[in-house]
């Protein structure tokens, strides 16, 4: 598995569950490579930013200005 | 927290007539809501991409707000709840415009190619590409700055692939109940998801992690 396709499944497993070899090569993937890892949690964090979109409270600061 | 009904609140917020028959409990809670309908505006602007449906959704929600408010009595979470009536709305607002006969598909995706940059040829990351670490990322949202930049890499995303990254992120739709509502197949809302995921992480890398988050100058 390279990089790009590792991209792409991590993808997908934010959407639905991956097949068992999948899932497995993927995870071996992210043992060796550092960007790969990186780019998890930067999908977890692009998740995140997203909720608090949605799921706002009070100690969200105002919006910037229009 | 109580908006406070002085002068800082936007404009009509509420239609005239409306605002006269209420009663004054109905006052209090248009007042909150007048104190972050801004934000409202925002993400169904961001989510809609038209001022007028997004105006539309949030005076939706608002009356529906207020027409449910005696239901709602845990004051902490009521932003999250009139939050969660607008996301409704706008889900509504999209399944309507998909269904209008004149409706045409943004035709406009981001190009796998467009990436190719970023690997080498046996598809592994190039040495300068590679994804670092963004630290403790969550810091940022606190800083206003952030958000303008989030919204700026979300605007970037071309329509139909914005919409469909919204719907699911934020809307909080599953990809089976996207590729209905969009007549497309799942595999190409996986593809699309994943290209959108690619842009925005590309663009919030460059805009704000690698372009000094600390920094107060950071350029949109």
């Amino acid at each position: 598995m390279n990089c790009k396709e590792a991209i792409r499944l991590m993808s997908e497993e934010m959407d639905h569950d991956l097949a068992g070899g999948h899932r497995f090569a993927l995870r071996l993937h992210k043992l060796i490579c550092v960007g790969c890892r990186n780019y998890q949690k930067q999908l977890s964090f692009l998740r995140q930013a997203c909720q608090q979109q949605v799921a706002p409270d009070d100690a969200t600061p105002p919006p910037p200005p229009v | 927290m109580i908006a406070n009904t002085g002068g800082d609140i936007e404009p009509t917020p509420l239609p005239g007539a409306m605002r006269r028959k209420l009663p004054p409990a109905a006052e209090t809670i248009a007042a909150e809501m007048a104190g972050f309908r801004r934000e409202m505006l925002r993400f169904a602007i961001l989510q809609l991409r038209d001022q007028a449906s997004a105006e539309d959704a949030v005076q939706e929600a608002m009356l529906a707000a207020l027409q449910g408010a005696d239901r709602f009595d845990e004051r902490a979470k009521f932003k999250t709840w009139v939050f969660s009536i607008l996301r409704n709305k706008i889900v509504d607002i999209i399944r309507r415009r998909v269904r209008e006969p004149s409706y045409q598909d943004p035709e406009d995706e981001i190009d796998e190619s467009d990436f190719d940059p970023l690997f080498s040829a046996n598809g592994h990351w190039q040495r300068d590409a590679r994804p670092a670490d963004w630290g403790d990322p969550e810091k940022s949202f606190e800083n206003q700055r952030f958000w303008a930049v989030f919204d700026t890499c979300l605007n970037r995303l071309p329509a139909a692939t914005a919409r469909v990254f919204m719907m699911r992120e934020m809307l909080g739709l599953e990809t089976d109940e996207i590729c209905e509502e969009l007549s497309m197949s799942s595999n190409h809302c996986w593809v699309v998801l994943h290209r959108a995921r690619m842009g925005l992480r590309l663009c919030l890398d460059q805009k704000w992690f690698m372009a000094g988050a600390i920094n107060p100058l950071v350029r949109e």
